[in-house]
């Protein structure tokens, strides 16, 4: 698995296909992207469960937080990483003791532990370092153009709307066989 | 699309773009609105504390503008662009991101005279001090570094034309010393130079020129590399201190490579004001759809009129890059494999009163201060736009009594080159 380059298609099937999400490392503070990456994915569909010790029990974004993975009382398809790459170890740890197994082990933006990658790897999971999943999304969805950004991604398939908002797009297109 | 990367052409056509996720609407709209509804409260929120994506104010941020923005990024081959009212808005937001009181950049001395002004006297009164420094001459921007430097700005190929800058040698010292390097690439457009190819960090545009390519509509565009590590150096504080405008948010740690094309729009455009309208962002995009036929016209004719004025009589001398013998041809043959440009000036053996005689002989040119149009222009700069200058500033800046200015255009070169052979007869 080459982690200097991922193709679009990899991306869009892990944000496809996963369904919870546990953040570990989110912070409570509404500057910080921990969390904001946390009320950008719940917004967008997925189901999202913070995990920072110091904020067990209490609320973060509006969502109920964990102190570890396996607190969590459902789950997991994918697990974000929001710690120093020297951190990601422990974490593949834990969430390789999950059961079932989560599917995807995600690191953000600055976040990269080719070991830790290779032995999720080695479980079965799929795995994603140095990426932002809100980026990601907002990449593959369109909604990223709004900010001048270059999504690298071009379509003459229409976007679709998600829900009842009128400035949320979906990853789907219309006319894309599912 | 797959993992396929797109050619030039088909990026100038779609980038940036798709059908209208709500009519269908295939070419872009022009989202001719101040404003946009929220979805509740909490939606409004997440909007102005940048926390999730999406459009609240024209001068903010506007659908059609945002296509314009994805569009030219991808031309440059940058992360992230800022569409603004003038290329003159798009230089006072990049250095309004940069600079603070006292700050000093380095900036080639052959540039736009617009650019001039805007550096000596509007940015003064900012305290954002230029020091000239000459393209032709490396050893002169190395000299300008001192600890107050925070960037350096040229042109790829420079107004009045005929100049191409050495990018990677000027890359190279703003590279030693620390600092971004600012490249205006108006008069090259990316399809003959991509100037992040090149060391440049920051592109900046003039999408009045080529990029609309019409002359019908005022823009500029800001384009960010994703290639300066903001934090490494932390003398940028718009990157990387918490905002107080905003919370506390550290924008380079928020938005990583695109952090300054970030930075540029919440912190300089929202404030500072200088919005693009959804309607001129709709007539640039249009233009640019065309802007490798267009460009590689462009150029192919001005090579052709630059050989014909070559060997005119009443001509002292052409400065056009894409002539062999030419001092900057072997630059231009690696930088600008596609051609030189359509922007060139020449010197007339009659001098002054011959440049005053030409552009009222003319009948296909239009006398007039813009270039960049799709029709052919021209301009004594003697006793137009550099007429407040002494003799001898007049020709520092390469634009002497006898030295006249041509921006061709995409009309049929005979008749361009048998414009300027009647034109000539007369003198």
């Amino acid at each position: 698995m080459d982690h200097d380059h991922y193709a679009d298609a990899y991306i869009r099937s892990i944000l496809s296909e996963v369904k919870t999400i546990a953040i570990v490392g989110a912070s409570a503070n509404a500057a910080r992207p921990s969390f904001f990456v946390t009320k950008y994915l719940a917004e967008r569909g997925f189901k999202v469960f913070p995990v920072n010790p110091g904020q067990a029990g209490k609320e973060i974004a509006g969502l109920l937080t964990y102190a570890t993975l396996k607190d969590i009382p459902e789950p997991i398809d994918m697990v974000d990483i929001f710690r120093a790459s020297e951190h990601v170890p422990q974490v593949v740890d834990d969430a390789l003791a999950l059961s079932p197994l989560p599917k995807v082990i995600w690191m953000q933006l600055t976040v990269r532990n080719d070991e830790a990658a290779s032995k999720a790897e080695a479980a079965g999971l799929k795995v994603v370092m140095n990426r932002c999943p809100k980026i990601e999304y907002a990449r593959l969805s369109g909604e990223i153009g709004w900010t001048g950004v270059n999504s690298r991604t071009i379509s003459s398939k229409r976007p679709l709307r998600l829900g009842q908002g009128v400035q949320r797009l979906s990853l789907d297109r219309s006319g894309w066989k599912k | 699309m797959s993992d396929h990367t797109p050619g030039f052409s088909t990026l100038a056509i779609h980038a940036g773009a798709q059908p209208d996720p709500t009519t269908g609407a295939r070419a872009t709209p022009i989202y001719q609105t101040t404003s946009f509804v929220f979805d509740d409260v909490d939606h409004a929120a997440a909007l102005f504390g940048l926390q999730t994506f999406g459009n609240i104010y024209t001068r903010i941020g506007n659908p059609t503008v945002s296509v314009l923005e994805e569009r030219v990024a991808a031309l440059e081959g940058g992360t992230a662009a800022l569409g603004v009212a003038s290329g003159h808005a798009a230089q006072h937001l990049v250095f309004h991101t940069l600079l603070e009181p006292g700050d000093e950049f380095i900036a080639s001395r052959k540039l736009y005279g617009g650019s001039i002004n805007q550096f000596n006297h509007a940015f003064k009164s900012y305290g954002w001090n230029v020091v000239w420094a000459d393209p032709d001459d490396i050893s002169s921007f190395e000299a300008a570094v001192t600890p107050k430097t925070k960037a350096i700005f040229v042109e790829s190929i420079a107004n009045p034309g005929g100049i191409v800058t050495d990018l990677k040698a000027i890359s190279a010292v703003a590279k030693k010393a620390g600092v971004p390097l600012i490249v205006d690439n108006t008069l090259a457009t990316p399809y003959l130079w991509r100037p992040f190819e090149h060391g440049a960090d920051i592109v900046i545009h003039s999408a009045t020129k080529f990029l609309g390519g019409h002359g019908n509509s005022i823009g500029g565009v800001i384009v960010d590399g994703g290639t300066f590590d903001w934090t490494a150096s932390g003398r940028y504080p718009f990157l990387t201190k918490p905002r107080p405008e905003y919370q506390g948010i550290v924008l380079h740690e928020t938005f990583g490579n695109f952090a300054f094309a970030i930075a540029c729009r919440v912190l300089g455009l929202r404030d500072l004001g200088p919005a693009l309208s959804p309607f001129n962002a709709f007539l640039i995009l249009t233009g640019i759809e065309t802007l490798g036929l267009r460009v590689q016209k462009h150029s192919d004719n001005a090579l052709e009129v630059a050989k014909f004025l070559s060997q005119h009589p009443a001509v002292a001398g052409v400065n056009y890059a894409g002539l062999p013998g030419d001092r900057y041809y072997d630059l231009a043959k690696t930088y600008l494999p596609k051609g030189a440009g359509a922007v060139f000036t020449f010197r007339l053996k009659g001098g002054y009163e011959a440049g005053v005689s030409l552009v009222s002989n003319v009948e296909l040119f239009s006398h007039l201060a813009n270039i960049g149009d799709t029709r052919s222009l021209i301009i004594h700069p003697a006793s137009t736009t550099h007429r407040q200058l002494s003799d001898e500033q007049k020709t520092l800046a390469g634009a002497g009594p006898e030295v006249v200015r041509l921006s061709i255009g995409i009309e049929d070169a005979a008749d361009i080159i048998a414009d300027l052979d009647q034109a000539l007869a007369k003198l």
